[in-house]
Formats: C-alpha cells, sequence, structure tokens
C-alpha cells in the first residue's frame, strides 16, 4: 500500500468523524518496524522520550542540585514564554505555514499594555484587552494576507515581523517602564507572574497557563471538527476545499488565534520580566520554530502534535540549564539544539517511510 | 510600467529637492549600532543639537539589530559619497569595519569612534568613549567597601553581556572584579579566574529577560550569592526579579553600569545599589565639535593623557557613599541621566 494511499485511509476515517482514529495494518516485521510504526501514530513520542533522557542523564551528573523540585519548575518557568509563542506557531505550522511575526506581536502586544495604562491612565483590564485585541488583528491581517491574497506566509509574516516591531519602537519611544511602578500602579500587568508553592515546586501563572493552553489545543486539535480541518489544510488545501472544508475560514481561524496567544504571551511576559521593555523577545521567532521542530511538527504541514512543542520546549529548557550548572561554555549549548534540531527531522523522515 | 517610471521620476524629484534643502554646512554623519538603544538615541540627540548650533547637517545611519556590520559599512560608503567632513561611528564590528575606515580616511574624511574602540584602537582618527574598566573598577571598589569584612567570604555572581566577550563586557567585568580584590589571571578574558569567591558567569544579551535567566541559573547552582556584578541596568532589573521570586531582594548587592534615567532610579529605589554612569550625549557633541575644528582648521582631536583614547568621564552614582571612592548622589545622577 503507498504512503498516499494510506495517508487517504487516514482521511476517510477522519472526515467520517467515527469513534476510532485512523488505523494502519502494520506490514513491517522486527522491533524496529513496531516502533517505526508506535512512533508515526503517536509523533510526539520521540520529543518526549528525547525530555526524559536528557532530565535522566542530567539527573545522574548533576543530583539533586538539578533533579529537584525548585529546579524542575524553574525550567518551567523559563521556557514559559517560548512554550506559549510555540503554541501559537505549531497551529500556523500544521496549516503548512510559518509565522516570523510572533516575537513582534508578543512584544507588541505587552507594550500596548503597559503604555495604554501608564500614557492614557485607561484601567488596566481594558489596557489588556486592547493587547489582546492588537496581537489577534495583526494575525487577522496575516491570515488575510495569507488566505485571500494567496502570499506565502514566509513572506507575509517576514514583512508583517518587520512591520510591528518598526511600529513597537517608534510607539513606545523605548521607553521601558520600570517594575516598581508597575508593582505599585498596576500590579494586574503582572499577574501571569504570580507564584504559588506546592512543596519546594514554585508555579506561576503564566507556567500554569502555558500548560492548560497546550492541553486545551491538543484536545481541539484531536476531538473537534475544527482541528481535523487544520490538519487537513495543512496537508492538502485544494483536497480539503473538495471535501467541503472552509479553508478560508480555517486559515483565518488559525491565525487569528496565533495573534492572540502571541498577545497573551506579552502578557506573561510581563509578569515574567517585571517590567514592559519593548527590546524583549527579539529571538521569540527562532526560539518557538525550534520547540516546535524539535518537538516533530512537520515543516510540510497536516503531521505532528502540540504536545511535542511543549516537550520541545522544554528539551532546550532542559539543555540549557543542565549545561550551565555543568559549568560548560554557553556556546555547546547553541551547538547541541543545533544537532536535535537537524536530528528530529532526520527522525521525522524515517518514520515517515513507515509505509511497508 | 509607466505608472512606474512616473512615480521613480517623482520620487527622484523630492530626493533631490530634500537634498537641496538640507545644502546647509558641511556634513556630519553619525552611524550607530543601532537607532532603538535609548543609549544611541540619546547620542542621537546630543549629535543632532550639536550640529544644528554649528550650522551643520547631521545625517543619521543605525544597524537593524546589534552586530549588523553590512549595514554599516554602506552607510560609511554613502557618507563618503556625500563628502562628508567626518564620520562618528559606534562599531558593530570592531575589527572587520577597518577596511571601510580606512577607505573613508583616504578620502579626507575624520573618523572618529564613539563608545567602542576599532581594533586597533588606531584605526580611527580619535576614540570618544567611556572608560570601561574604570566604570567596573568604581563599582567593584564600592561593592567591597560596602560590604566590609564580609567581602572576605562573598559569593560572587557575574551577569555579563554574551558568549563572544566583547571588548565592553571584558573590560566592565574584569574592572569590577579589579576593583573588588579578585586576582584577574587574563585580564582580557572573562572567566578564567581561580578565587573561591566567584560562583560563576552567565551571559544576558543586557536585557531584562536575560538578565533574570542569568541570575536564576546561577542561583540553582548557588542560592547563597550576595553580591552581583551586571553588565548593564536593564539586566540589574531581571536580575532583581529572580532574586524576589525567592524573597532574597534585600539581601544581595546588585551593582551596574549605564546611567540610563530608569537604572538611576533604580538606585533611588534600592534595586541597584551603585551604578556607573556614561555620558553618551557628551561623546556625540563632542564629536561633532572635532569634525568642525577639522573641517575648519584641519587639526584632530587629543587623547587623554596617558590613555589612547579621549575619556568622556565616568561616574558613580549611588545615595550610600563609602569611603575612599568618589561618587555622586542619585539626585545629581538623575539630573545627567539619559534615556
Amino acid at each position: 500500500m503507498s504512503e498516499a494511499n494510506q495517508n487517504a485511509q487516514e482521511f476517510e476515517t477522519a472526515a467520517n468523524a467515527s469513534e476510532t482514529v485512523a488505523e494502519f495494518e502494520d506490514h513491517r516485521r522486527g522491533v524496529l518496524g513496531k516502533l517505526q510504526h508506535l512512533l508515526h501514530v503517536n509523533p510526539s513520542f520521540v520529543p518526549l522520550i528525547v525530555l526524559v533522557g536528557a532530565i535522566v542523564i542530567f539527573g545522574l551528573l548533576l543530583g539533586s542540585k538539578f533533579f529537584s523540585p525548585f529546579a524542575m519548575t524553574l525550567i518551567l518557568q523559563q521556557v514559559q514564554i517560548v512554550g506559549i509563542v510555540a503554541a501559537a506557531q505549531s497551529l500556523v505550522i500544521l496549516t503548512a505555514g510559518i509565522d516570523l511575526s510572533v516575537g513582534a506581536i508578543m512584544v507588541f502586544s505587552s507594550v500596548i499594555m503597559g503604555q495604554f495604562t501608564f500614557r492614557y491612565g485607561i484601567p488596566v483590564p481594558i489596557a489588556v484587552m486592547c493587547g489582546l485585541a492588537m496581537g489577534t488583528l495583526i494575525g487577522a491581517l496575516n491570515g488575510w494576507l495569507v488566505s485571500r491574497v494567496k502570499l506565502p506566509p514566509f513572506i507575509v509574516t517576514l514583512g508583517m515581523w518587520q512591520i510591528v516591531l518598526a511600529t513597537n519602537f517608534l510607539y513606545s519611544a523605548n521607553e521601558t517602564i520600570r517594575s516598581q511602578d508597575i508593582e505599585a500602579n498596576a500590579p494586574f500587568l503582572q499577574f501571569f507572574g504570580t507564584k504559588f508553592s506546592v512543596g519546594g515546586a514554585t508555579f506561576t501563572v503564566g507556567v500554569i497557563f502555558m500548560l492548560v493552553l497546550i492541553f486545551v489545543l491538543a484536545y481541539a486539535l484531536k476531538h473537534t471538527a475544527w482541528g481535523r480541518h487544520v490538519y487537513a489544510v495543512g496537508d492538502d488545501p485544494e483536497a480539503a476545499e473538495l471535501s467541503g472544508v472552509n479553508v478560508h475560514r480555517t486559515l483565518m481561524s488559525v491565525y487569528m488565534l496565533s495573534g492572540l496567544i502571541c498577545a497573551f504571551a506579552g502578557w506573561a511576559l510581563i509578569g515574567r520580566i517585571g517590567s514592559v521593555s519593548p527590546t524583549s523577545g527579539q529571538l521569540a521567532n527562532i526560539e518557538s520554530i525550534t520547540a516546535v521542530v524539535i518537538g516533530g511538527i512537520s515543516l510540510f504541514g497536516g503531521r505532528g502534535s502540540i504536545l511535542g512543542s511543549l516537550f520541545g520546549a522544554l528539551i532546550v529548557g532542559v539543555f540549557t540549564l543542565g549545561l550551565r550548572l555543568l559549568g560548560a561554555d554557553a556556546q555547546w549549548t547553541f551547538l547541541l539544539i543545533g544537532l536535535l534540531i537537524i536530528a528530529a527531522v532526520a527522525v521525522d523522515q524515517w518514520i515517515r517511510k513507515v509505509s511497508g | 510600467m509607466r505608472n512606474l517610471l512616473k512615480l521613480a521620476a517623482s520620487a527622484t524629484a523630492l530626493t533631490l529637492a530634500a537634498a537641496s534643502a538640507q545644502a546647509a554646512g558641511e556634513t556630519v554623519c553619525l552611524i550607530t549600532k543601532t537607532d532603538t538603544n535609548p543609549f544611541f538615541v540619546k547620542m542621537k540627540e546630543g549629535a543632532t543639537a550639536k550640529a544644528e548650533e554649528l550650522g551643520m547637517t547631521l545625517k543619521a545611519f543605525a544597524g537593524k539589530v546589534d552586530g549588523d556590520h553590512e549595514t554599516q559599512v554602506q552607510a560609511i560608503e554613502t557618507c563618503i559619497l556625500d563628502g562628508a567632513k567626518g564620520i562618528l561611528l559606534t562599531a558593530s564590528d570592531t575589527s572587520s569595519i577597518v577596511p571601510a575606515v580606512k577607505q573613508a580616511r583616504d578620502a579626507g574624511v575624520l573618523v572618529i569612534a564613539l563608545d567602542t574602540p576599532l581594533s586597533p584602537i588606531d584605526s580611527a582618527d580619535a576614540t570618544f568613549a567611556t572608560d570601561n574598566y574604570k566604570a567596573g573598577l568604581l563599582i567593584g571598589q564600592w561593592a567591597k567597601a560596602k560590604m566590609g569584612d564580609a567581602a572576605a567570604d562573598a559569593k560572587i555572581a557575574t551577569l555579563d553581556l554574551n558568549v563572544s566577550q566583547p571588548t565592553v563586557d571584558v573590560l566592565r567585568n574584569q574592572g569590577f572584579l579589579d576593583g573588588f580584590g579578585v586576582d584577574l589571571a587574563d585580564p582580557n578574558v572573562i572567566g578564567d579566574e581561580t578565587d573561591a569567591r566567584l560562583v560563576g558567569s552567565d551571559v544576558t544579551d543586557g536585557n531584562e529577560e536575560g538578565g533574570r535567566r542569568a541570575m536564576e541559573n546561577l542561583l540553582a547552582k548557588d542560592s547563597s550569592i550576595n553580591v552581583v556584578h551586571t553588565i548593564n541596568e536593564p539586566a540589574a532589573a531581571g536580575a532583581y526579579e529572580a532574586l524576589k521570586s525567592i524573597g532574597r531582594e534585600n539581601d544581595v548587592l546588585i551593582v551596574s553600569v549605564d546611567g540610563g534615567c530608569p537604572g538611576v532610579q533604580n538606585v533611588e529605589a534600592g534595586v541597584i545599589g551603585a551604578t556607573s554612569q556614561q555620558y553618551p550625549l557628551l561623546m556625540a557633541s563632542l564629536g561633532v565639535e572635532a569634525v568642525k575644528k577639522w573641517a575648519e582648521e584641519g587639526v584632530k582631536p587629543e587623547n587623554t593623557p596617558g590613555k589612547d583614547f579621549y575619556d568622556t568621564g565616568v561616574a558613580l552614582i549611588t545615595d550610600q557613599p563609602v569611603d575612599g571612592v568618589e561618587s555622586l548622589s542619585v539626585a545629581e545622577g538623575l539630573d545627567l541621566c539619559w534615556g
């Protein structure tokens, strides 16, 4: 049976929205074949195995310094921003697009929340709503250009990245709003930084938000019609259109949701760094794409699990903290992350050869 | 096509009109690393005001991001073509820019490096900069005196700029350690010291996010850190957030360098113990004056005696002065701050 046929079969089953998810007949013999099949059906297994492996290895090397509730939850705090942005990036990449403007949307939304509060005296909840609305609006603009004007997502978001970043600098006049001022006058802006401890482990609202967001999106992608449409559009937009999926609406919803999630990341950013700083998040687009790729989501669209992106972000976080604690030069982190990216795509290609 | 041609023609006409309107006095170019960092924004302000006062035309260029070398080379070429009398340059890549600088000097343009010395330093006609080693030395001496006897068992963390260890990063770090009384080993390298009081270094990219992450990493290594050197005030603000999240913000001494207004306000608020203030506005306005002098009299600027650059000064800002280290009060620092 060819791969294309199998995909079609997977679709029909999905489109029928039956109780059973698509299943494959396993033609391959041997342990390797079985493993390949297992990974094909559960795309987030690979990053999960890498993540657990990394935690175990660093735990053995560093002992309780690393293998403690404090350090483990610290990693969660350090990856929360990238994790939230990676959730947005995952949605876009599942539709075979890419969003280079995520970091710019994030920082611009946070600047709007801060400046609306301090410059115009708008009540904080409304200023936050304005920031979230701005993120959604920019996402809608991206979606419209991709879906209606038919421009490649890479080009659209490359342009939008620069437009939004420049707007951010022009509007904010590069002014940082200090942490103390926010704490004194608008503590709600730092809401995502609120922390609570559970026996040595420290969680923040931002971390909880990241986890809840990923699980909600994972559920929506797997078990709702909208989720199946997202996969269908990413796999083959023409076929999706022919089988009754509204491709334009699906794409618009994905880019708007991506913008909204990035605006939430902007709010979480204020909680994390305390201040509103227009120069933050410059590399969020690259960091989020890295998490998504290591998480096993295919850049060609239509394949992968959003849980993988969370594992991808955590893998980067574990390596960063673990290597720093071992006293390694920060360059080694970059080198290893680079190797991981290439290895992740190689594994992905190997899994794709699953058809016998 | 016809429309395109019309558009091009009108654009050209506009540019020419704009150019002729600006043809007042000599031209001086300012090329900075970025036009977003408040430090460079202030530099541009200082240069613009001074150029206007002296009846010169200032043209400002900037890289897109820190480290954007290409745009700076293009800017130098544009300035040579433009017949500028002088170029004030804050180089992103201090050695790669040298051939472009030589081209400008060969064409009779005075090139002054601002804030960041070129390598080698004499590749430019002059350098107007902060003595970054002294900036580090002052906060190191202050921290040592402030801690008194406890300095002998201090737990030191340094939050530096980035892994490539640019000159400014090394000078501030090593100056601080020297002032605190740590043996430097090689003064050109961060991280080769063997003093047991050093917990470690991490990089911040000079912003809040990086400052917080670096501080968290080092606290995970040793939670009893009690003195922190930071490359600049945004990194210090991030470090403070990390300390606050584990309730140690009041028993850790943070020192920094820059003297931007939010930073000096943080000294006032007790977030930062002391900071070394530098004066970007002065660098730029002195630079414009030097170009004017060169254009009229053909005289190049002199270095500060005993140094291979012109020192535009640095001052320690703190409300907790210590004996033997000269400092200004926060009130004075706020009058002089930038950004």
